[in-house]
């Protein structure tokens, strides 16, 4: 009795997510990960219900918006592709003049009946703009077209780290970067790249960081120098990860993050209570699980019929990669503190929202295949 | 790329994004693996040693705020100290029935809604052992009355914590400013590591402009907390370094003496010593109880002293702008000599009024009918309007601005503290500019009166007299004269600095000036000839009237009529002993007619003072 039903089960939903144009498995991985996340952060919030309530109304809207995205037809997204990206710099520009500061930083843009970062746009807006500007052009990519490309990528990063915002600045130059990478940029030109970039670096050490910025990275090579601030964080976010042992210390019962030894704990620092609350093992299960999402994204580029969906899923998929390679560098030492959440499980927004509407273009790059056959 | 013309291909390119796709994954892979590879040492190899560290030393990191420095006069009165101050605190773990607490307390010391509130969002953020303030600044009736009645309620406590404190209230509130609580937008211009756990910041004058000498260094205390995390003991301290006390200037008897001269008189004094730039007294009246500050004044309060007609709040000293009046009338006659414009023996008939050549307007001497033949010495003596009328036709506009602006007016005098305006010394430029207007002859002879356009500070007045009595030389005025250090006693001593050296053309000018000056005081006929009564050392001075509403050339003030707001203001500048000055004073008493009769007087008294405790 149990199995013709359980068929009709399946091929019910199959048919419902075909007709949303939802790929099954990508949306499994990103339910899982959203229930993990939820979990994490009623713990790391201190069991704040009202923190919950505003997250679990947040990521409604982005998977809203994720459906969305993903039904609107690829060629359309391709068409609208430079007016996102023209309408996403004169936002950053709008900021620039008329800008709310906070914390330091002028990211903010108040429209009256919302408030948002412009930035996040860019997020998305860079690398469709890049991957539509090179599917018109033969590769591997030439000489002008790289020119092109490095400018529309640089012009947005460039006003972002100046806010400055240097986490999103460099989320968005890896996004235009990977389109490019994709394309076929050559190895010679990437390494002399890398090569002048370490040259450079002593330069923007003195020039363009700002002085928080060295700090941060000062801290790193020695956080018992500065025990009131930054170096505080990366101290006790490694006491908490450390001390989480191979199976941690269970659900709602890590001591340093339910004492409040960890700051930022329910946003940038949220892996420091998931590394203390369910050790090793439940970190390499997440990272795993972080994987199959990243590789689902490639293999949807990789099966896609056209250059324009294959360099942005692709690139939208190995951006959601360094978000969550910065993020856990950050928590755990390896990298400087730069405010870069972990992806779908940090309370906060508009990073969700954005992350969930790049979902939904790698779903709509998915299905657009089947249409074209 | 190769100079063949690319074919799209399909197929090749596809295989490109493909090729390129496997090697991220690689990629990935490593950096996964990196990543993994940090955990494992974390969370395995080093396990033991985080664990220890989490368990057995659960370190939490405070906070001390250090003790903020005390202000001194010159000879050691304390005008800013810190004082314990009684606060109510309740620590919510410990009470059984906060509604039923808080509803008990009212019967024994008042809180209001606002308290109430303030109360429930910090108990929302704090962990639950941790003590909460109700109630800042109890008054010693309300301390008594519930440390009598302490012991019904559990969990509530009275802690005394340090507050800045002015124990003299408004004395010399004007020179010293004050402090407030630190607000988002302090927080954003200090770094916030090193005001954790401090409470007040300098708002306002002295108290924000030495705010990093005064504040101190933060101490930090890692205390070990048990699982629930309440304190167990202490494991380590670095106290904090008390912030650095400042010895003023100021000689509180002094300034006392002026801010009781003033009576119900609005107006300011500043007194300097012109060898040094030693600001003796600073003086702005009224005054306010800056303690009503420091932890929150209430709307009410706050309302009355902002809306007060006499204007408390405002600094009148370095932020009053003032028409000069006649007391320019020295600098105008240097300049004069100096540009040949003037000599000390040619005379000018004053027949009580001046017309421009080819113009009919009267500009009108404040004497009727006049002082008849007036040389320089006697214009000055008697302040007659019409000699410096003809001076300043003879001069120009565009050579008494400059010479002027080298004693110091139309700038501000950079003086260490707050909110300092920079007065106006009117000039073609300045009115092509502001104004787009051209400049008119006439406005030059109101210029050369210290009427029109040109505004001082009383602040400006009395550096420029200072600079006046040596020969030229003028000092960046200041209120600090030496920086005590907490920790080894030792004191730095500052430095005074030069900031405008005039250097006259024929040198027997400066005696022309001084001696006409002294004239004014001790002279038959001298406009301040009234404060000369038993003075035992020579003055030199100069009174001025400034009109506070314009009256046309033509018409008559009749004070009688004019309301008091409207009345004149009066003006004093002097320095003395004129041979070897050692005090230079500029007094401003608002709506207080005559510079002779109301101005004059206070300037002695403080003048008296000094000379007197010096010998």
């Amino acid at each position: 009795m149990n199995q013709p039903l359980g068929d009709e089960n399946i091929s019910y939903t199959k048919r419902l997510l075909d007709a949303l144009h939802l790929d099954p498995v990508l949306l499994l991985l990103l339910g899982l990960l959203s229930i993990f996340g939820m979990m994490l952060l009623y713990s790391a919030s201190g069991s704040n219900v009202d923190l919950m309530i505003r997250q679990i109304t947040r990521l409604a809207i982005a998977l809203v918006l994720l459906i969305v995205v993903a039904n609107m037809p690829l060629r359309g997204l391709k068409k609208i592709s430079t007016w996102i990206y023209l309408l996403g710099l004169l936002l950053l520009l709008a900021v620039m003049f008329y800008g709310e500061v906070g914390k330091g930083a002028q990211r903010w843009l108040n429209l009256g009946f919302i408030r948002f970062q412009p930035s996040e746009i860019l997020k998305l807006a860079v690398p469709m703009m890049v991957a539509s500007y090179l599917a018109e052009r033969t590769l591997p990519i030439g000489w002008k077209a790289l020119i092109v490309s490095v400018i529309l990528v640089m012009i947005p990063v460039i006003m972002i780290a100046r806010q400055p915002d240097l986490g999103t600045a460099i989320l968005i130059g890896s996004a235009g970067f990977f389109v490019l990478f994709l394309a076929g940029i050559r190895w010679k030109i990437m390494f002399s790249l890398g090569f002048l970039f370490s040259l450079m670096a002593p330069l923007m050490w003195k020039f363009a960081l700002h002085d928080y910025q060295r700090a941060r990275i000062l801290t790193l090579l020695n956080p018992e120098s500065d025990p009131l601030g930054s170096g505080y964080h990366i101290i006790q976010s490694k006491i908490a990860i450390g001390s989480g042992g191979v199976y941690g210390k269970g659900w709602l019962n890590g001591t340093q993050s339910q004492l409040d030894f960890i700051p930022e704990r329910s946003t940038d620092f949220i892996f420091s209570v998931f590394g203390e609350e369910f050790g090793f093992f439940g970190s390499v299960l997440l990272i795993l699980l972080y994987l199959a999402i990243i590789y689902r994204g490639l293999y949807i580029a990789a099966r896609a019929t056209e250059n324009f969906g294959r360099l942005l899923a692709g690139a939208l998929s190995l951006t959601f990669f360094v978000y969550l390679f910065v993020n856990i560098g950050m928590v755990t030492g390896m990298l400087p503190v730069v405010g870069v959440p972990l992806p779908l499980i940090s309370y906060g927004g508009t990073s969700m929202v954005t992350l969930m509407m790049g979902f939904g273009l790698i779903m709509s790059i998915r299905s657009s295949k089947r249409f074209l056959g | 790329m190769s100079n063949r013309v690319h074919i799209k291909d399909d197929y090749l390119e596809f295989n490109l994004i493909r090729r390129r796709l496997v090697v991220s994954a690689v990629i990935i892979m490593m950096l996964i693996t990196m990543v993994l590879i940090r955990l494992y040492v974390l969370q395995i190899v080093d396990y033991e040693h985080f664990s220890t560290l989490s368990d057995s030393n659960r370190v939490r990191i405070k906070a001390i705020p250090p003790i903020r420095g005390l202000i001194y006069d010159r000879k050691g009165v304390v005008l800013a100290n810190n004082l314990p101050a009684y606060r109510l605190e309740i620590t919510p773990e410990q009470v059984d029935d906060i509604d039923d607490t808080l509803d008990r307390l009212k019967q024994y010391v008042y809180f209001s809604e606002n308290d109430l509130k303030r109360y429930q969002q910090s108990s929302r953020r704090r962990r639950p052992f941790e003590s909460i303030p109700l109630r800042l600044n109890l008054d010693d009736d309300e301390v008594a009355r519930l440390a009598v009645n302490l012991h019904k309620f559990k969990g509530v406590e009275i802690n005394a914590r340090l507050t800045r404190n002015y124990p003299l209230k408004g004395h010399a509130i004007h020179a010293l400013g004050y402090v407030g609580r630190i607000d988002e937008n302090d927080l954003s211009k200090v770094n916030a590591i090193d005001y954790a756990g401090t409470s007040h910041i300098g708002k306002l004058g002295l108290e924000k402009y030495y705010e990093s000498e005064l504040h101190g260094t933060v101490g930090v205390q890692k205390v070990e907390v048990n699982a629930k995390g309440r304190t167990l003991r202490v494991l380590d301290e670095t106290p904090p370094i008390s912030g650095n006390n400042l010895y003023l200037t100021i000689y509180s008897r002094l300034q006392k003496i002026a801010e009781d001269a003033f009576g119900d008189y609005n107006g300011s004094v500043v007194a300097i010593d012109p060898n040094n730039g030693e600001i003796l007294a600073l003086v702005s009246m009224p005054t306010f109880d800056p303690n009503l500050f420091v932890n929150g004044i209430s709307v009410n309060n706050y309302r009355t002293l902002r809306d007060s007609p006499r204007m408390p709040l405002l600094n009148r000293a370095l932020a009053g702008q003032y028409p000069p009046g006649s007391t320019t009338k020295p600098f105008f006659a240097l300049a004069g000599l100096e540009s040949n414009s003037i000599t000390t023996s040619k005379t000018r008939f004053c027949g009580g009024y001046y017309i421009l050549p080819k113009e009919t307007r009267k500009f009108r001497d404040w004497k009727k009918w006049g002082h008849g033949k007036m040389d320089m010495m006697a214009a000055i003596t008697q302040s007659c309007d019409v000699y410096f009328y003809d001076l300043a036709y003879k001069m120009g506009i565009d050579l008494m601005s400059p010479f002027l602006a080298q004693f110091g007016f139309g700038e501000k005098t950079g003086i260490d503290s707050t909110g300092e305006k920079s007065g106006l010394l009117p000039s073609r430029e300045w009115k092509l500019r502001t104004q787009n207007m051209p400049w008119f002859p006439g406005e030059t002879l109101n210029t050369s009166i210290g009427q029109g356009y040109f505004l001082v500070t009383p602040l400006q007045l009395a550096n420029s007299t200072a600079a006046m009595s040596q020969k030229g030389r003028r000092f960046r005025p200041h209120l600090v004269r030496a920086i005590g250090s907490s920790q080894d006693e030792g004191t730095r001593e500052l430095t005074p600095e030069v900031a405008g050296q005039y250097h006259v053309i024929k040198a027997q000018n400066w005696e022309h000036i001084r001696n006409s000056m002294i004239n004014v005081v001790h002279g038959a006929r001298g406009t301040a000839r009234g404060i000369n009564r038993g003075i035992t050392y020579t003055v030199a001075g100069k009174t001025g009237t400034a009109q506070v509403f314009g009256i046309a050339q033509d018409e008559e003030y009749d004070e009688e009529t004019v309301s008091e707001k409207l009345r004149d203001h009066a003006l004093f500048i002097s320095y003395a002993p004129a041979e070897d000055p050692r005090i230079a004073v500029a007094v401003i008493v608002e709506n207080g007619e005559h510079g002779s009769t109301v101005a004059a007087p206070i300037a002695r008294l403080i003048m008296d003072a000094w000379l007197q405790q010096e010998s």
